[in-house]
């Protein structure tokens, strides 16, 4: 009887600790492992390694911002891709809704839609972002990445960097 | 003297049954609530959809419905499933729409229904959605802005509970072409 009780009190522990995590999750702060290139030099510059192998960055996403789904230029979020919905990106918004955009390989200007954003990798060489489909709608951003949490040495507030190739806003 | 009184007070047997209680009681108020929170973003939700962009499967007036999430996250939608989506125009806003085709699958649209009978076909394209209304003439819907990411899906709508005359399983026209 004494062994079961502490089961119970046990397994009651963990699932309220278990619930709670996942409230904090998806309602405040979650971490999100960085994978691939694409946002080199700012995450996963490729310089930690441990033992020869390439350690990822793991992020700090922060879900606040969902409320109102307000961003600013700069921001690096994370979304799901609008072409495989299991899959996360992490990419940084260059421009918001109602503001026009130059694309670099054709020379001419997109207005984003209501309610879209336009992303961008910051290694453009290698990312596949909106210069391959397209302004996504805000609804698929899942959140802010504010600080990388791990490795230890690289610890920090990822900055905001302002683009230079949007033309104007209106 | 007040200070006398208060300490009075926090010494007193009423104050330390109250801190009991309040002890007792916040962390299972905090647990509830956030049991409650978890169910809502990942097993079921209440959803209010007005408008008339539905009819006539849901009624102009609002009808509150149950949506669960658990079809959405393991893909067991299904062509004429009523969704529930983010809209791509105003991130904050929920629409309930009636699901036309899958990624792949080609969709024959009429491009403005209450003026002429010009119709298009357009295949949908990968991780994309096809969303419309039953009420195809005032629905803003794929029509408008086109296929929708999969991942603005945020449910499958399976039950209406209010009005309480309706209350019941919204799957019974599973399938049923409204355009005819």
């Amino acid at each position: 009887m004494g062994t079961r009780s502490a089961l119970w009190s046990f397994a009651n522990k963990f699932f309220t600790c278990g619930v709670i995590g996942v409230y904090v999750s998806d309602r405040f702060v979650g971490v999100a492992p960085v994978r691939g290139s694409s946002m080199s030099p700012t995450l996963n510059p490729g310089t930690t390694s441990l033992m020869g192998l390439a350690i990822d960055d793991y992020v700090l996403v922060e879900k606040r911002c969902l409320q109102n789904y307000k961003f600013s230029h700069g921001d690096v979020v994370v979304f799901s891709s609008p072409s495989n919905h299991k899959e996360r990106h992490i990419k940084r918004i260059t421009a918001l809704p109602g503001e026009w955009i130059g694309t670099r390989h054709s020379y001419d200007v997109l207005k984003i839609p209501e309610g879209h954003c336009w992303v961008e990798g910051d290694n453009s060489s290698s990312s596949l972002d909106s210069r391959s489909f397209g302004p996504i709608p805000l609804g698929l951003v899942q959140g802010r990445v504010t600080h990388i949490a791990w490795p230890p040495q690289r610890i920090g507030a990822v900055e905001k960097r302002t683009p230079q190739d949007t033309i104007s806003s209106s | 003297m007040a200070s006398r009184y208060i300490r009075e007070f926090l010494a007193s047997e009423a104050f330390k049954k109250a801190g009991r209680e309040v002890s007792d009681v916040v962390p299972r108020l905090v647990k509830f609530l956030c049991c409650l929170q978890v169910t809502k973003t990942h097993l079921f939700t209440v959803t209010l959809s007005y408008g008339p962009s539905m009819l006539p499967t849901l009624g102009l007036a609002g009808n509150l419905c149950l949506a669960e999430r658990i079809s959405t996250r393991f893909e067991k939608l299904g062509v004429g499933d009523i969704v529930l989506v983010q809209s791509p125009e105003v991130p904050w806003k929920f629409m309930t729409k009636r699901l036309k085709a899958m990624e792949g699958q080609s969709v024959t649209y009429f491009v403005d229904p209450k003026n002429s009978d010009k119709s298009e076909t357009i295949v949908v394209p990968k991780g994309h959605v096809w969303i419309e209304g039953d009420n195809i003439y005032e629905s803003n819907d794929s029509r408008k802005f086109g296929p929708v990411p999969y991942g603005l899906l945020q449910g499958r709508v399976f039950w209406r509970i209010w009005p309480p005359k309706d209350f019941g399983s919204l799957a019974q026209n599973k399938g049923k072409d409204s355009v005819s």
